[in-house]
Order: structure tokens, then C-alpha cells, then sequence
């Protein structure tokens, strides 16, 4: 095998064969290893995988209880003198007193008339206690759309659905344990028996969670929306989308189309390269040391965070650009030329609509890299509590990482819950801005 | 809401420019465009941006200034007793000016006096406001006139039209060097302010790492020590562990799918890892810190470790796992440029494919290899959600990995969120912490890629 003498020799053929016997001999050795490094090989991508099915399942497992929310049907008496205690006729005018009317007494007032037998202070407290703060909005919506349409509810007997506080939502979702002392859990004994009597009578009900999808935030779990974040998560990007967008295609073209093989675009390029390597918690220093502190925009603002993370994206996308600029045969560029276009007009009259969906692609990447992004945006005060939805992106708002980054923090199981949900509805707008970006590469893709 | 509407007429009013300098290209040469330097539409974009430019630039510097100028004017009609005031008492008074006329709540009885001053400093601001749509609205319209005043067939339309784009080219292309230059000076600034106050030497190599400040002198316990060494010994121990993980996993897992995997299962198998590589890190960290981290404790306790409910292990081993597909997708790129011509020659000697991949093609991918990790580790030292979420606040110098570390990171968030007073050395640290990483991320970052060009260079 390893003899390359033309004559072999008889001691040659003798090494010969035992050299063949020693390669045989070890081939098993040799196949079990090949068999073993291959095994290695499927492990670690069997790992990989089996850890993303892991998160995966966690993350829907804990978030799906988040997605529906127990109501309690209360059977409420709108007295006049509680809602319009000074009898105000005009419509206007009692839609502002209705605006602010005390619904709190109509609340309680409904929810011991169904527990007649609970006299003490103590104990009407804690039946009070069954149904979420945020019980009175719900009165209070109802009430007013039906005065708005004409049929005023004023002095009627109504049945109305209103969130349930976060204990019994908990209770009835079976996460709190009947089993553990009264003492640890949440809800004490009395509790659990009100809520079974409730039940009884049918007037617990699960409804699908519409708060989480309408609402800011709030201490209330059962109160506290995702829809402020996902708002101000809009307005960022908006910012982000149109700061990065024009400048990095501007800075890929100038790269690649114009600038001289010179000193300074060596220096711009290695910067571009650095910069995506940049930790983006320091582009949050920056963003607090330069336009928080020095310019003196406003904190919180989706603004400031656009700004900070479209600095983060730069290089992303011009590095998609690029490399979308380069595959823009040079012939388009020289029959361009030929036929008399001046360089800009070769460039976007030519190249550009041609590199377009590669920029894009880069683009929509850079984009949900940038929604994903928290550590840059705790520095800018984007983590503050804000119960508004964010109307403009100079108004104080948060995103939805840092929503989720907030409500993981806090105690509450519920809360834990629905920083699942969140996760769910990011990775689905995000999965939806990858596929976006496969669509276009597979749509537009040219070979030349 | 008025500036979006007023921007908006400047749009209107810039695209009217650009159809009277067509048209009036048009009409000096009476319809036959062939007597024009340019096309018809170069006059028109010239028309535009003489309108344009000059407006939207000096709107953006007035939005800029405005404020600043107000406050003056505002600061020097006070009375004199007020004007002689503390800077910082001044300030308040200033605000609460500025909240009484935008009808927010006041932290002061609201006498006359400063009734009266707010409602003149409402009147400054409508002055100015009109003042800035009267000037801006001039000088778009004269910007206008003078470009459609100098439209002629001789006037080289397209020559100027294209100098201004190249000029915002050029200025585009220097936002690189210009975030690079903020980054560097703010930190470097800042920093240089906390070095003032506690020695550099101190910083870098103190052992003790608490940073309050006492508000009295005599406070016990609250000293402020700011000895880094901690925080870069909790930020190797986290990363060590993360590359411990993410090495062997996404190195063996590229070597599988580029070297192994049959084509089918490789474009199944490819976009899965990339879904890891896609997932937002605080979603990791979610994860490291309601269900790895007492998943942990849990096991120790079974098997009477104690182990930390914010342990070094969970949060390098999620790390690890996100920094996976970073290491796959480099190593398998290395792995692919190492010419075919090599894993033949030793195929033809006889060799299985392990042995060509461990004797042949992992000596020649080792520079890239090394190159990639290298950006992997600058990767998890300057990651933050995980560490955040799933490691400790307390400054433990320790290499257990079953006790609570911090990083240099989680300490730049702790010390900056919420805190909004900027000469204490607590917020400063925050810049000379983020300084260092900086640096060592740079460092990193500058020798993988130095190892992987000089690596390419050899086979291509």
C-alpha cells in the first residue's frame, strides 16, 4: 500500500502484508471512531433543536393562560343617585357626570346582595375584594354606550360582565393550590368557598383576554395590556425605519459605487465593521451621554430609542446592502455608461432597482433585530411605568421587550403569564418579518 | 401636531418647485426639450431642492434652538430677586413656569406673579412659533423664486442636482465614523469625570465592588467602593461557561452539517438554528430566570448542592446557547472555504471522514475556527438581557459556578436605570464600566478579524 518502489523487494511484500493485516485489523477500530465523531456531530444539533422545542413549549405553556380571562356576571341596580345624584338632564352634560360617577358603590352594592349572609366589615371587604379594580370601567363602558346610543341604562336592572381580580382568575385557572396551608397561598378559605358559590350558580365565566390586546399597563395584572408597548414599539421603529433605511443605502452606494480605494473609505469600512461588533448596551450610553444629556431630548421618547437603534442596525443593512450592490453584474453598470448615463444616473436608474430587494431583505433583518433589541433602550428611560398609549413618538412609551423585560420581574404569577403572551405575540411579528424577508429573497433572487 | 402640518406644506410647496422648474425648462425652450442642458426633470429637482434645503434646514435649527432661546428670554424678564437665584433653584422655577403654562400641575402656590410670567412665556412661545412659519415660509418661497429665476437652457441642471446627492451620499457614509467618534468621546468623557473622582488605578484593579454613595459622610456601610476586578471575574466565569456550552456544540454541529448532513436534512435543520439565532435576548433571559435558574436549585437542592436561585451556571448555559448558531454559522463558513482539493488528497490515502475532518480540515480551519470564537466570547461578554434577568446584583468574587456573579453589564443597567442625577461617581461608573467593555470588545473584535482575513488570504 505504502510501497512505491517499481521492483518490490520480498521483505517489501512481506511489510506489504503486514502492514494490510495491521490496516485491517484496525479498520473496526477506525469505523467504530468514524460511527462515534458522527454520533457527536447529531448530538449537538439534537441538542440545539431539542432546546428550542424546550423554549418553545415553556414560553406557549405559560403564556397560554394569559390568553383567556375569568369574569364574574354581576347583576347590577344602576340607581340614579349614585350615578346622577343631581339629576342632570342635558346630554352632554350627564355624559361628562356619568364620565365620573361613582360606580364603586354600584359594585359592592351587587356583590353582597349575592352573599347576604356576609355582615362583617372585614369580611365584606374581602368580597368586595373578588372582583378586580377595574370592574368599575367595566360598568362604566356600558353605561356610557348606552346612553351615547340613546338607551339610557339609568334606573335599570342590568347584567354585566367584569373582570374578576387576579386571585380568582388564578383560582379558577387551577395555578393556586387548595392543598397548601391558608396561610401561603393567595386567597384564604372564604375566598375559595365565595367562588365556589359563585360557580354554582354559574356566574363565573372565561372569556377570551380582549385587555391584553387593548390596554397599557397597569399594577393589575388582570388590567395590564400589551398594546401601549406594541404602539410604542411602532412609533421606534417608524423612527428607526426612517433614519436607517436612507442612510445605510446611501453609505452602501457611496462605498460601493463611488468612493475611491482610499485612506478614508479603508477607515469607513473598518469602522462599519467594528460597529456591528459594538455591544449594543454601549450604543445605550451613547444614546443617554449624546442626545439625552447633551442634546436634551426627552426621556422615555420612541424618538431617542429610534435614534439609538437605528445606529444599531446601520451596519446591518449597509452590510446587506453591499453585498446586494456586488451582485449587480458590472455589465448592467458599463451598457448603462454606453449608452451615455451619467454615474448617478447608471447607479439609480440601473443598479439600484436591481440590488433593491436584497436591500430590503437586509433591511426587514435589521429591522426585527432592532425589535428584539432591550439592553439600549433601559438606558434611555424607556423602561418607565406607562399606563397611556403613546400617541406620537415624542410621548413617553416603552417597546415590547422592555414590556416583557418589566412584567418578568414582577411577583405575580399573572404577570409571569403574560410576559409570556408578549413573548408569543414578539416572536409573532417577528417570525412574520423573517418570512417577509425569505419571501422576498426567494421572489426576487436572480441568478445572472 | 402644528410642525407635522407645517412640514407637510413644505413637502406641497417643494413638489410644486419641482413642477414649475420643469415646466418653466420647458417653456424657455418652447416645448423641445432637446435645446435643454438637461433632461426637463433635472430642472425640476433643482427647483425642488432650492426650495427645499434651505427651508427644511433652517426649521430643523429653529425646533433645535427654540427652546433654548426662549428660556433665555424668559430667564432675563424675571425679576432680579429671581435671576440672582441658585442655577439649580432657577431651574425649578423656570419649570414650574413652563408647567403652569402648558396647564400641568405646579409644585408651588400659583400667585400672580408667576401667572403673569407664565402666560408671558406662552406669549414667547407663540411669538416665536409664528416668527418661525413667517421666516421658514420666506425662505422657501425665495428659494423658489431664486431656482426658478436661474432655470435657463444653458443652466447645467443635472450637474447640480447629482452634486447634492453625492453630497448626502458622502454624509451618509460618515455616520459610521461619526457614531464611532460619539461613542468614543462620550464614554471617554464621562469616564474621565468619575477618574476624577475615584483613582483609575483604584477602578481597575480594587477588589471590592459596592457602589452607593453614602448622602452623609458619616452613613455607615455606604462608602462606595468601585473596584471592577469583581464584575470582570463574575464576566469571564459567566462567558467561560457560555463557551464551555456554545464551542463543542456549535462547532460539532456545523462540522455534522457541513461535512455529514444529507441535503435534505440540512434545509430543515439550517433554518431551525437560525430561529435560535433570531430570538430576541431578553426572551432567553425570561427563560435563564423562570425556568432554568430554579430548575437548578431545584436539582441541587435534591442532591443537597446549594445552589443560588440566580446561579452563575443557568445564566452561561442559556448564554451558551444563544451564542450557538454565532459559532455554527462562522465555523461552518471556515469549514466550507477549505479547498475540496484537500479532503480528496486524504480521502485518497485512505482516510474515513473523521479522520480527514480531525486530521485535515479542522488544522486548516483552525485559524478561522479560533477567529470565530474569538467574536463569540466578545459576543457573551458584552451581552446584557440574560445576565440581567438571570444572574445576581451582589458582587461576589468567586469561581463557583453554583453562586450568584455580576457583570459588567448588569452593573451599567443597575447603576443607570432610573437614575437621572449625573455627577454622582455611582451613575459616572456606569461610563468607565462601559468603557472598558468598549475596549475589550474592540480588542476582540480587531484580532478575530486580523486571524480570520490572514486565514482567507491562504486559499483563496
Amino acid at each position: 500500500m505504502s510501497n512505491t518502489a517499481s521492483t518490490p523487494s520480498v521483505t517489501g511484500v512481506l511489510d506489504n502484508r503486514r502492514a494490510s493485516a495491521a490496516v485491517v485489523s484496525s479498520l473496526k477500530r477506525r469505523y467504530a471512531a468514524e460511527k462515534r465523531f458522527r454520533a457527536y456531530g447529531m448530538i449537538a444539533v439534537g441538542f440545539a433543536l431539542i432546546f428550542l422545542i424546550f423554549l418553545f413549549t415553556d414560553i406557549i405553556g405559560k403564556g397560554l393562560p394569559a390568553f383567556t380571562q375569568t369574569m364574574i356576571r354581576l347583576d347590577v341596580t344602576l340607581y340614579p343617585q349614585d350615578l346622577n345624584p343631581e339629576g342632570v338632564t342635558d346630554h352632554e352634560q350627564l355624559l361628562k357626570v356619568l364620565s365620573t360617577a361613582n360606580y364603586r358603590n354600584i359594585i359592592v352594592q351587587a356583590i353582597t346582595d349575592l352573599f347576604p349572609d356576609v355582615t362583617s366589615r372585614s369580611d365584606r371587604r374581602a368580597l368586595v375584594g373578588l372582583v378586580s379594580p377595574g370592574a368599575t370601567f367595566d360598568i362604566r363602558r356600558q353605561v356610557m354606550a348606552a346612553e351615547e346610543a340613546g338607551r339610557s341604562l339609568i334606573g335599570h336592572r342590568v347584567r354585566i360582565l367584569v373582570h374578576a381580580s387576579d386571585d380568582i382568575d388564578q383560582l379558577e385557572k387551577g395555578h393556586i393550590s387548595v392543598d397548601v396551608a391558608e396561610a401561603e397561598r393567595r386567597v384564604s378559605d372564604r375566598e375559595i368557598e365565595w367562588f365556589h358559590r359563585l360557580k354554582e350558580r354559574g356566574l363565573i365565566e372565561t372569556t377570551f383576554n380582549t385587555t391584553l390586546f387593548t390596554a397599557g399597563d397597569s399594577r393589575s395584572p388582570e388590567l395590564a395590556g400589551l398594546w401601549g408597548a406594541v404602539v410604542g414599539s411602532f412609533w421606534t421603529m417608524l423612527v428607526t425605519l426612517a433614519l436607517s433605511f436612507p442612510l445605510a443605502v446611501g453609505a452602501a452606494v457611496y462605498l460601493e459605487e463611488f468612493a475611491p480605494k482610499n485612506k478614508w473609505t479603508q477607515l469607513i469600512e473598518v469602522n462599519i465593521n467594528n460597529l456591528a461588533a459594538v455591544p449594543s448596551i454601549v450604543f445605550g450610553l451613547l444614546g443617554l451621554a449624546v442626545f439625552l444629556n447633551f442634546f436634551g431630548l426627552p426621556r422615555s421618547a420612541p424618538l431617542v430609542g429610534g435614534m439609538v437603534l437605528a445606529l444599531i442596525t446601520l451596519p446591518t443593512i449597509i452590510i446587506a446592502s453591499r453585498a446586494a450592490l456586488k451582485s449587480v453584474p458590472p455589465s448592467i453598470r458599463e451598457a448603462a455608461l454606453g449608452v451615455g448615463a451619467s454615474k448617478v444616473q447608471t447607479v439609480f436608474h440601473h443598479v439600484l432597482p436591481l440590488a433593491m430587494p436584497g436591500m430590503l431583505t437586509g433591511t426587514i433583518i435589521g429591522m426585527a433585530q432592532a425589535l428584539g433589541e432591550t439592553a439600549p433602550l433601559l438606558m434611555i428611560g424607556m423602561v418607565a411605568f406607562i399606563v397611556d398609549i403613546p400617541g406620537g413618538p415624542l410621548d413617553p412609551a416603552t417597546v415590547m421587550p422592555v414590556q416583557i423585560f418589566l412584567w418578568s420581574d414582577l411577583p405575580e404569577r399573572a404577570f409571569v403569564e403574560r410576559a409570556s403572551a408578549a413573548i408569543m405575540v414578539l416572536l409573532g411579528f417577528l417570525i412574520v418579518m423573517n418570512a417577509l424577508a425569505v419571501l422576498l429573497r426567494k421572489r426576487f433572487e436572480r441568478k445572472w | 401636531m402644528t410642525t407635522l402640518i407645517f412640514v407637510a406644506v413644505l413637502l406641497v410647496l417643494t413638489v410644486a418647485g419641482f413642477y414649475l422648474g420643469r415646466s418653466r425648462a420647458m417653456a424657455t425652450v418652447s416645448g423641445k426639450p432637446r435645446k435643454l442642458h438637461s433632461l426637463p426633470g433635472y430642472y425640476g429637482y433643482y427647483v425642488a431642492l432650492w426650495c427645499g434645503i434651505p427651508a427644511f434646514a433652517l426649521l430643523g435649527l429653529w425646533l433645535a434652538l427654540e427652546p433654548y432661546v426662549v428660556e433665555k428670554m424668559l430667564v432675563s424678564s424675571l425679576p432680579e430677586t429671581v435671576q440672582e437665584l441658585p442655577p439649580s433653584r432657577l431651574g425649578l422655577y423656570v419649570n414650574d413656569i413652563r408647567n403652569l403654562a402648558d396647564g400641568n400641575i405646579v409644585s408651588r402656590d400659583v400667585d400672580p406673579e408667576l401667572q403673569a410670567t407664565a402666560d408671558h412665556y406662552t406669549g414667547l412661545k407663540h411669538i416665536s412659533h409664528v416668527a418661525a412659519i413667517l421666516c421658514v415660509l420666506a425662505i422657501a418661497i425665495a428659494g423658489l423664486t431664486y431656482g426658478r429665476h436661474r432655470v435657463s437652457p444653458k443652466l447645467r441642471a443635472r450637474n447640480g442636482v447629482e452634486k447634492v446627492i453625492t453630497i448626502f451620499l458622502i454624509a451618509s457614509s460618515t455616520i459610521a465614523i461619526l457614531s464611532t467618534i460619539g461613542i468614543v468621546l462620550s464614554l471617554v468623557f464621562e469616564a474621565g469625570r468619575f477618574f476624577t473622582k475615584v483613582s483609575p488605578l483604584d477602578f481597575l484593579f480594587g477588589l471590592e465592588w459596592s457602589p452607593q454613595v453614602a448622602l452623609r459622610a458619616d452613613q455607615v456601610g455606604a462608602s462606595g467602593r468601585f473596584g471592577m476586578i469583581p464584575l470582570l471575574a463574575g464576566t469571564i466565569l459567566i462567558s467561560f461557561i457560555a463557551m464551555c456550552v456554545a464551542a463543542p456544540i456549535g462547532l460539532l454541529s456545523a462540522i455534522y452539517m457541513s461535512e455529514y448532513a444529507p441535503t435534505r436534512i440540512r434545509t430543515l435543520v439550517k433554518p431551525m438554528l437560525e430561529i435560535l439565532a433570531g430570538i430576541p435576548t431578553v426572551v432567553y433571559g425570561f427563560f435563564a430566570a423562570l425556568t432554568v435558574a430554579p430548575s437548578f436549585r431545584e436539582w441541587g437542592e435534591a442532591v443537597g448542592l446549594s445552589v443560588s436561585s440566580e446561579s452563575a451556571l443557568a445564566a452561561g448555559l442559556v448564554m451558551g446557547i444563544m451564542i450557538i448558531p454565532f459559532v455554527s454559522s462562522l465555523s461552518d463558513d471556515v469549514i466550507s472555504a477549505v479547498p475540496q482539493a484537500m479532503r480528496e488528497g486524504s480521502y485518497g490515502l485512505g482516510a474515513t471522514k473523521s479522520e480527514t475532518i480531525k486530521r485535515v480540515i479542522f488544522p486548516a480551519a483552525l485559524p478561522g475556527i479560533v477567529g470565530g470564537l474569538l467574536l463569540a466570547v466578545s459576543r457573551a461578554i458584552g451581552e446584557t438581557m440574560i445576565v440581567v434577568m438571570a444572574a445576581g446584583l451582589a458582587a461576589n468574587l468567586t469561581a463557583n459556578p453554583l453562586q450568584a456573579v455580576t457583570t459588567v453589564t448588569v452593573q451599567i443597567v443597575t447603576l443607570l436605570v432610573g437614575d437621572q442625577e449625573f455627577d454622582s461617581p455611582k451613575t459616572l461608573a456606569a461610563f468607565a464600566l462601559g468603557l472598558v467593555l468598549f475596549c475589550v470588545t474592540l480588542l476582540l473584535n480587531v484580532i478575530a478579524l486580523q486571524v480570520v482575513n490572514k486565514y482567507r488570504e491562504q486559499y483563496e
